[in-house]
């Protein structure tokens, strides 16, 4: 439905948006997830055609939105701080957009009471939406973006102003009512649990450009670049050389890892990062040909359901989930297992850190 | 009992009641400002309604008086409607593209923008006077191009002429408070309105307008506040044929000597002024309401669109030409020599010259005073540098009781706003008709100019003080006195650097009102005591070249020493201030 083309955009004199691509189809929620400061604002700000792009398109189902002006495009674009009207009571800020439509004024009553009803404020209707609290005030925001009934919605870091016990609560909300609304989205925000909770599929962003596009679990699975990696958190990577590429062999400071899997095969004496993903760790082992590494358990932290250690090894540090503990200071050999192991081509590994 | 040890104590006590020392203390900081007040304001005050009531008994109201009087309140009402629709008009472009938009000549704009604030008004007169009066340069400049024997615009002693005036005058204040709440808005309220189907003129009215009105309201009503007081401007654009209510009040006390008649409309014009006031009180109280705390929105960007770069260029070329060309006009038209030549048709002399400076000098027979011209700079000078003296010497005291937490404060603030409501003719009325008698004679005492002058800018003074004495922290004082200090070096090392630039920046505003100031003046002055605006009026009223010429370099004189202490208050700037 939606279909972003090749985006161009300087912010301050500096490239923001290098050739940013991607689609959205219909009842899809996309979460456009990102560090602050990659211009996922101002993608959304675009699309609404609040800004323009130096080059590059934006199309809706086909056609070219450019000309159209920002009130004539039927999208709804929830603000960052939710932007609420503050002279307007609740039911008059949800009205606003059925108003802008022309609608009569019994429908537009009718449509506003349901919304609310949505969201759960048909007894807020007449408070001013400057007396609510920040959740509340967030729920305003949504109704009043979905009272129109928008072809697609755009959401700026919906949950960014609310506490965390909150943003739990209202991000399950979100995605409920997103669901049922099956208005295709755009869920911006910096988050990636927020990201994973909400998303059907997730846009990574980084430096101007699309990084990684794809479902939550193939995103975290298998990361396209080290930055994804680490940007999901995924910090258990090794400098490395691939020494056999059938089945594909990885060989880094602190052993050899056979057999790795990888998104497209690498060449002979390539240089690779080698991922191991944190829930791969299987155990004491000894001294096999491929697989394994000694270490020396540097921290043991209990995280509820089990807990994380953090070894030393070749001067690189690891961490892993395990359901049961190491003691701190133990050293010895462990075994990886082959399914936790993923090679990452480009060479834009940069040191340890 | 040291006075400065009490002082923050008393100061910053929250709940209960003040000691009753504290009161006592407040009440002797209020002696002098309020001896000050009552003997030079509300006695002449009462004299003029003593005055207007004795001949409204005796004689009663002749149907022609009537008549005046209405038409001068019709006329005062009409012309300061206009002006403020005018002014609205022009600023409200204007103060969008200052919240909004990064532009290169912003600063200097702003800058720029404060020069009405000081300057007086017959040097606005006057230079209106250098651009679009008859030896003005459009009309100078069209004879010569055209080739005609007589100036062909008439655009003096016009309606046209006083609205100008008074839009060059006002539009800051819509720029400065309209602007600010409009920095304020969050850019995102309207981009939402866009979202969700508004168009631009949608948004604008159903978001923007609706968030602005406050402030809009505020400014407006303090324009038409300004407008409607307006005396020099009238008096030196529009001409006779439109007598506002202080130029109807000065016609019948200077001319007419009709003292009775002009004691009526001074009290009419003190009631409209004060109502007017209390609306714009009851409003601007209102400002102080944030509706929403403010969300870090974007802030002002370099326009992008061509609609914007035609736009922010638009209405910086409106601004510029609007303060800067009746300015430079003024400035060089006093140092052109652009005379017809004598029988000839359409031939000019011109060229470069400083004989209008040199004039000033010299006491020439038959000239309108019995001293040279520049003995009036001497005076104003004079006048300036005592009024300075005095409004600082009551001001601060008023300052440090309003700025101690005393029941008094809430009776008195308002009583030292009142001169703001007063016009300068009244006062100078009610001077003339109370120190005009014996064994005074008010005309013959010539510290009755600078006590008016000081009477006009007392509360500027204590407005720039109060709010100063308010705002130094009182763990700064405490923060200093645990480090060692001792409740006198507290004062000295803490209180007064503060204190001194406030005190700087309210002997700038002082200075420069006294140097401007005209309405009370010119009920004042004699003719061997004028100061420069009395000058400047006689000088321009009067036929030929030279006093034309003389009245225009005063005003250029008056205009740079204006200028000066806008260059001064830019350097001394208080925090407060900068929010502007």
């Amino acid at each position: 439905m939606l279909t972003v083309e090749n985006i161009h955009k300087h912010y301050e004199g500096k490239p923001l948006l290098r050739g940013v691509s991607f689609e959205v189809g219909a009842g899809e929620t996309v979460c456009l997830l990102g560090a602050s400061g990659s211009g996922k604002s101002t993608l959304l700000r675009i699309i609404a055609g609040l800004e323009e792009a130096e080059s590059g398109r934006v199309l809706w189902e086909g056609h070219d939105l450019r000309g159209v002006p920002v009130h004539e495009r039927r999208f709804g674009l929830m603000f960052q701080d939710y932007a609420l009207f503050p002279h307007r009571s609740v039911a008059q800020n949800v009205a606003f957009g059925l108003r802008m439509q022309n609608l009569p004024p019994a429908q537009i009553e009718q449509r506003v009471q349901e919304v609310l009803r949505r969201v759960n404020l048909n007894q807020f209707a007449d408070r001013r939406v400057t007396d609510l609290s920040g959740g509340e005030q967030q729920r305003v925001a949504l109704a009043r973006a979905l009272a129109p009934r928008p072809r697609l919605l755009m959401l700026d870091e919906p949950l960014g102003a609310l506490d965390r016990a909150l943003r739990e609560e209202l991000g399950q909300f979100l995605r409920e009512v997103l669901h049922e609304s099956g208005v295709p989205a755009i869920y911006v925000t910096h988050d990636q649990e927020e990201a994973f909770m909400i998303a059907d599929r997730l846009i990574l962003l980084h430096e101007g450009r699309v990084a990684q596009d794809g479902s939550p679990s193939r995103v975290v699975q298998q990361p396209a670049s080290v930055w994804v990696a680490r940007f999901l958190g995924l910090t258990n990577l090794l400098p490395g050389r691939v020494v056999n590429r059938q089945p594909l062999t990885v060989q880094t400071e602190i052993g050899v890892f056979c057999p790795v899997d990888c998104a497209e095969p690498p060449a002979l004496n390539e240089a690779v990062t080698l991922l191991i993903r944190p829930g791969g760790l299987a155990g004491a082992s000894a001294d096999e040909q491929f697989n394994n590494f000694t270490g020396e358990v540097r921290d043991v932290i209990f995280r509820g359901e089990g807990y994380r250690l953090t070894l030393a090894s070749g001067g690189h540090n690891l961490s892993f989930h395990v359901p049961q503990a190491l003691p701190a200071g133990w050293q010895g050999r462990l075994a990886v297992q082959p399914e936790a192991l993923w090679c990452l081509r480009q060479g834009e590994h940069n040191g340890d850190d | 009992m040291n006075f400065f040890s009490t002082a923050p104590a008393a100061r910053r006590s929250p709940e209960g009641q003040p000691p009753a020392s504290a009161i006592w203390q407040a009440l002797a900081l209020w002696l002098a400002p309020l001896a000050f007040l009552i003997i030079f304001f509300f006695v002449p005050l009462g004299s003029i309604l003593s005055v207007s009531a004795r001949g409204l008994i005796t004689d009663g109201l002749s149907p022609a008086a009537v008549e005046r009087l209405w038409r001068a309140l019709g006329f005062t009402f009409y012309q300061a409607a206009l002006s403020t629709l005018l002014t609205v008009l022009v600023g409200l472009p204007g103060a969008y593209v200052f919240a909004r938009f990064d532009f290169p000549a912003k600063r200097l704009l702003r800058l720029l923008s404060t020069l009405p604030f000081i300057l007086p008004t017959v040097v606005v007169a006057a230079a209106f006077n250098a651009l679009i009066g008859p030896r003005g340069w459009f009309n100078l400049l069209a004879m010569e191009w055209l080739n005609l024997p007589a100036p062909p615009f008439n655009l003096l002693n016009s309606l046209a002429a006083i609205l100008l005036a008074h839009v060059f005058y006002n539009t800051t204040i819509i720029l400065r408070v309209v602007g600010s709440a409009w920095e304020q808005l969050d850019p995102r309220l309207e981009a939402a309105a866009r979202v969700l189907g508004a168009s631009p003129w949608r948004a604008f009215r159903e978001v923007t307008l609706p968030l602005l009105r406050p402030s809009l309201l505020a400014a407006a009503l303090l324009v038409f506040l300004f407008d409607f007081t307006s005396f020099g401007v009238i008096l030196l654009l529009g001409g006779a044929r439109y007598a506002t209510l202080e130029v109807e009040i000065y016609i019948q006390a200077l001319h007419l000597l009709n003292l009775p008649l002009a004691g009526l409309l001074s009290l009419v014009q003190l009631l409209c002024t004060l109502l007017l006031t209390v609306v714009y009180t009851r409003v601007a109280s209102r400002l102080n309401i944030p509706l929403t705390p403010r969300l870090h929105g974007e802030g002002a960007a370099a326009p992008v669109s061509l609609r914007q770069k035609l736009l922010v260029g638009g209405v910086v070329l409106v601004l510029f030409t609007l303060l800067v060309l009746p300015l430079t006009a003024l400035a060089a038209r006093s140092v052109a020599r652009l005379e017809p030549a004598r029988g000839q048709r359409g031939g000019f002399e011109s060229g470069l010259t400083l004989d209008y400076y040199r004039e000033l000098f010299v006491n020439r027979r038959g000239s309108l005073f019995y001293v040279p011209p520049i003995e009036a700079a001497r005076n104003s000078l004079l006048y300036a540098g005592l009024t300075v003296g005095i409004s600082l010497a009551l001001g601060l005291p008023a300052a440090a009781a309003l700025s101690r937490r005393s029941p008094l404060n809430r009776l008195l603030d308002p009583l030292l706003m009142l001169p703001l409501g007063a016009s300068a003719v009244t006062l100078g009325l009610g001077f003339i008709l109370t120190f005009n008698r014996p064994p005074l004679e008010a005309r013959s005492f010539p510290l009755l100019i600078p006590i008016a002058h000081s009477l006009v800018a007392f509360p500027f003074v204590v407005r720039t003080l109060t709010p100063v004495l308010n705002s130094i922290p009182l763990n700064l004082r405490q923060a200093a006195a645990v480090l060692g200090a001792s409740p006198l070096r507290v004062w000295l090392e803490v209180d007064l650097p503060i204190l001194a630039r406030a005190a700087l920046v309210a002997a700038i505003f002082s200075f420069t009102i006294s140097l401007g100031e005209f309405g009370a003046t010119s009920f004042l002055a004699r003719p061997e005591y004028p100061t420069l605006p009395v000058a400047i009026f006689r000088f321009i009223s009067q036929p030929g070249g030279l006093n034309y010429g003389q009245a225009l370099a005063m005003s250029t004189l008056l205009l740079l020493v204006c200028g000066l202490g806008i260059a001064l208050l830019e350097r001394v700037r208080l925090p407060e201030e900068r929010s502007l």
